[in-house]
């Protein structure tokens, strides 16, 4: 493997409870790429995010981050490391405004104008509602503001989870036109995305899982032209969906 | 805006009761039950307020949390004992600062002991809400036992301040001059929590941990640390609580904190669990009810808050000021 | 024959450990030989206390252990069941009648409250039940203090039982083993009966396809209601259940007494012996409950005095003899409850059979 790898999982298992969810999952995020985080549901996509995140403990394997281990570690001390999740539930706080949740995001320094007007560069929606209460924004611009809360701060990684879930299409078409924007500044991002279309306009790396484990590691663009191994892998392929 | 809209009605509860019992009592005895009322309102306010944030921000429910009331109340009645001098003199700048000594010492002691408890009981027992029932349960005896150790078994006298004593007249009605301190105190409370919580950045985490704490965490913020200094907070002002009461009672029992918990259980639940302005007003319904309905009808005023707690319940099930959640 | 009782008597619901067993028998031979070995009133008080606080116990494990609910009012049914016996019969009904419709009258009042507190509650959030049962039960406190005509407020009522079951009544001439078989005895067989039979039942209950719907509920009420369970009725009904039990355990206790007042039954310290009883004796077992039931009520009798011997030993040195005073004997329960929930919370019988494997 390169050394440019920011993240790195090695045979991580968690357990949920008396569950055994994730068995030995081994992913490398690598840096300034977005990768994609595929499978079908239950597969244990969500459980590694919140695993690296120390949501939940892994019961055994390594977590390394820009090379030092983090798994044991207490999650505020894993995201002062620099890396903000978006979760799948969003994570809103309703009852505060948005500029607040921002401000949350910000850390100590309160909030930067430049990174502001770079956050209302991509959402221009939220620069006219900044001091409305979050919980009263549609479910797209809640997205973008647990979006916004993610790059707010200089981050070395942005974990998402399922960013476009429940969301209308056009609402959808903006997300990817923002993440674009963020490739562009070479931010490293793992993302989880059950939308093929979206996952396949992002992604530069993937990796598929199934039943607790990666089962395939690669490039989106390999993936993509490759029907038979996207029916194997996701059980549908591109072509059909289109 | 919107928020004034779907809260109204029950910001509006306590003045309608109040209303409901202007006509079956003539106006100087309204006077007065409102009074009383309104200060035993502030009264539960301080020891409820603790209680409803320590569920909010971590989803512990501490049925230890009157043993807090508890040391407040005994720990007034030593210390006006030491002050007797202050306490008995006929100067109300003395009066006050023997209560404000009290009310420091207290807040000072239960928040020790909120410190210890939080760090040797409650730690182990996140998110394990059977075990926290028990422990807490077992915690509030065992701490009653051992107060009755310290203090001893007899209700122990608390010397209330000289000019403090009496009331004034107003409109007819005899209104006792303790009761502006303790409706000062409480609002006075209530507004620096209100500035805390939408003017600083602690109360900014705070009203963000409340509803959804692991998101704090994924933000950076070590929340726990934060959750210790609201436990303390909390435990200092039911101290506070007790010690507002013991001096209101004049007298003080062991069995302080139990019997208050019940109203403040009360208070809680009408208020919506973690949310401070529910409390305050849950805090001043149960205050006015308890008071008129202990004039009309005495037996029936412990009845009468549980009827209350229903009605509520039935009408809101998540209580007057619920959070969104 | 074994087999025949671990499946018709006990209803498949096996001690798990062979020390729990030699505990039970042991327990179960010592309540039935009590009145013949140590004669005396005050060893068969003691005996009957046990098995009547045995069945209380149980009943609340069917809550707390089995459905995961925890309620602070058991007390409350406790004293519903003994107030509704005692009432008629401090009435002036003296007679079998007025025992059989108070316990029935108990139960089914203890049963009606307990669901509507449930279905109130836990249609809100499950965490509202023990904070709304703890308020309940101090309004019945104030209610039976106060209701004096009813109740007989502080004092309580005494009254006497059916002439059977008097002390002045014999039921064979001269004594059987050097004991005089009276209307004491009688009581006293008769109550112990009584409990076994309501123990039995409890067992029944606790391994009927109903009770395994409760623990399915306590491990994962999520689950359990995305399985088709309508949770909230299997609360209801476990809490209603418990409350009955607890009612007829109640009844019981009042014969014994020939008493009934707030001190026996309703006080928050009757609150604090069930959970010592059933935290000690091990939650979600039954079995827990009744072993932690003479647990405690030896301890009643022994620690006090026990606590007296230490503290006069350590009069002169400081705070200590404040600490071991007699009065203070809660300190020492409150310390084993909060020490048996951190280190030991499936409680004797529970970590026995965990040992067991
Ligand atoms: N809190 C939990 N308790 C028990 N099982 C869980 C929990 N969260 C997730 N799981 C289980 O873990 C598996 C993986 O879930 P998840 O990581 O959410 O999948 P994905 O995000 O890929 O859809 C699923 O089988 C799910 O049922
Ligand atoms: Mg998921």
């Amino acid at each position: 493997m390169s050394d440019d790898v920011l993240l790195r999982l090695a045979g991580v298992h968690t357990h949920i409870g008396r569950y055994h969810i994730l068995h030995g999952v081994d992913l490398a995020v690598r840096e300034g790429r977005l990768t994609m985080l595929l499978g079908r549901n239950g597969a244990g996509k969500t459980t590694t995010l919140r695993t690296v995140m120390g949501m939940w403990r892994a019961s055994a394997g390594l977590i390394d981050f820009a090379g030092a281990p983090i798994s044991g570690r207490a999650t505020p001390d894993i995201a002062r490391l620099g890396i903000a999740y978006v979760p799948e539930s969003m994570g809103i706080f309703g009852q505060l405004t948005v500029r607040e949740n921002l401000l949350l995001a910000a850390g100590p320094a309160g909030l930067h104008p430049g990174r502001l007007d770079g956050v209302f560069a991509i959402f221009p929606v939220l620069r006219e509602k900044l001091h409305q209460a979050a919980g009263t924004l549609s479910g797209g611009q809640k997205q973008m503001v647990a979006i916004s809360r993610a790059i707010v701060e200089e981050r070395r990684l942005i974990i998402v989870d399922e960013p476009t879930k429940g969301l209308a299409p056009a609402v959808i078409g903006q997300l990817i036109a923002a993440f674009q924007a963020l490739k562009r500044q070479r931010t490293t991002i793992l993302m989880v995305e059950q939308n093929f279309h979206m996952a396949q306009a992002l992604g530069d790396d993937v990796a598929v899982m199934d039943d607790g484990r990666v089962v395939h590691t690669g490039t989106m663009a390999d993936l993509a032209d490759d029907d038979a191994l996207q029916t194997r892998l996701l059980g549908l392929s591109l072509a059909s969906h289109q | 805006m919107r928020r004034l809209r779907q809260d109204w009605p029950a910001l509006a509860l306590a003045p309608a009761v109040a209303l409901l019992a202007l006509p079956v009592m003539d106006l100087p005895t309204w006077i007065a039950l409102t009074a009383a009322g309104a200060a035993m309102g502030m009264m539960l306010f301080l020891m409820a307020a603790g209680l409803t944030l320590i569920f909010g921000l971590m989803d512990v429910l501490n049925f230890a949390h009157g043993a807090f009331i508890t040391l407040g109340a005994y720990v007034a009645a030593s210390v006006m004992g030491a002050l007797a001098s202050w306490v008995g003199a006929d100067d109300l700048a003395r009066n006050l600062a023997a209560l404000a000594v009290a009310v420091l010492a207290a807040a000072a002691a239960a928040g020790a002991a909120g410190l210890v408890f939080e760090r040797g009981i409650i730690r182990r027992v996140y998110g394990a809400h059977l075990q926290q029932i028990l422990i807490t349960v077992g915690g509030m005896i065992v701490a009653e036992q051992l107060i009755l150790a310290a203090w001893g078994a007899q209700p122990v006298q608390v010397g209330k301040p000289v000019t403090l004593r009496g009331s004034f007249v107003l409109a007819g009605a005899a209104v006792e001059k303790y009761r502006l301190v303790a409706v000062a105190l409480g609002l006075l409370v209530f507004a620096a929590m209100q500035l805390t919580l939408n003017r600083t950045r602690i109360g900014l985490l705070v009203r963000a941990g409340v509803e959804n704490r692991e998101m704090v965490e994924a933000l950076g913020y070590r929340i726990r640390r934060l959750f210790i200094g609201v436990f303390v907070a909390g435990t200092a002002l039911a101290g506070i609580g007790g010690v507002m009461w013991a001096v209101y009672q004049e007298l003080v029992t062991a069995a302080v904190g139990a019997d208050m918990t019940i109203l403040v259980f009360i208070v809680v639940i009408i208020g919506g669990l973690g949310s401070v302005g529910g409390c305050f007003a849950g805090a001043v319904l149960v205050g006015l009810t308890t008071n008129y309905i202990g004039f009309l009808a005495p037996k029936l005023a412990l009845g009468s808050n549980i009827a209350l707690m229903v009605l509520v319940l039935l009408w809101r099930p998540r209580g007057l000021l619920p959070l969104a959640r | 024959m074994r087999a025949l009782l671990h499946r018709h008597v006990l209803s498949g619901d096996r001690p798990g450990h062979p020390a729990v067993t030699a505990l039970l028998i042991l327990l179960l031979l010592a309540l039935l030989v009590v009145p013949f070995a140590v004669p005396g009133t005050k060893s068969m008080a003691a005996a009957s206390r046990i098995a009547i606080l045995a069945v209380l116990a149980g009943s609340y494990d069917i809550a707390l252990g089995y459905t995961g609910i925890v309620s602070l009012a058991h007390a409350m049914f406790f004293a519903i069941g003994a107030y509704a016996v005692a009432i008629p019969l401090a009435g002036g009904w003296v007679g079998w009648g007025a025992i059989g419709l108070g316990m029935a009258a108990g139960a089914v009042l203890a049963a009606a409250i307990a669901a509507a507190i449930t279905l109130l509650s836990l249609r809100v959030q499950t965490i509202f039940f023990s904070m709304i049962t703890l308020a309940v039960a101090s309004f019945a406190q104030v209610l039976a203090t106060q209701l004096r005509g009813l109740t007989g407020g502080e004092d309580g009522l005494s009254f006497s039982l059916p002439a059977a079951l008097s002390p002045s009544f014999h039921l064979l001439p001269g004594r059987v083993l050097g004991v005089r078989v009276d209307g004491r005895l009688l009581t006293y067989y008769l109550i112990l009966l009584a409990a076994l039979l309501l123990f039995l039942l409890m067992l029944r209950i606790v391994n009927s396809p109903f009770g395994r719907v409760l623990l399915a509920i306590r491990e994962n009420a999520f689950r359990a209601e995305a399985l088709g369970f309508r949770v909230i009725v299997y609360r209801t009904l476990a809490s209603a259940l418990a409350a009955a039990i607890a009612a007829l355990a109640g009844g019981l206790m009042a014969v014994l007494l020939r008493y009934n007042g707030p001190d026996a039954t309703l006080s928050f310290s009757v609150m604090v012996d069930i959970l010592l009883m059933v935290v000690i004796g091990g939650m979600g077992t039954l079995y827990g409950p009744a072993l932690g039931a003479a647990v405690i009520v030896l301890a009643e009798y022994y620690l006090q005095p026990a606590l007296q011997g230490l503290a006069d030993a350590l009069v002169g040195i400081p705070v200590l003899p404040a600490l071991f005073n007699p009065d203070r004997w809660l300190l020492w329960l409150g310390l084993l409850f909060v020490g048996f929930v951190y280190f030991l919370p499936a409680g004797i019988v529970g970590s026995l059979r965990r040992r067991r494997g």
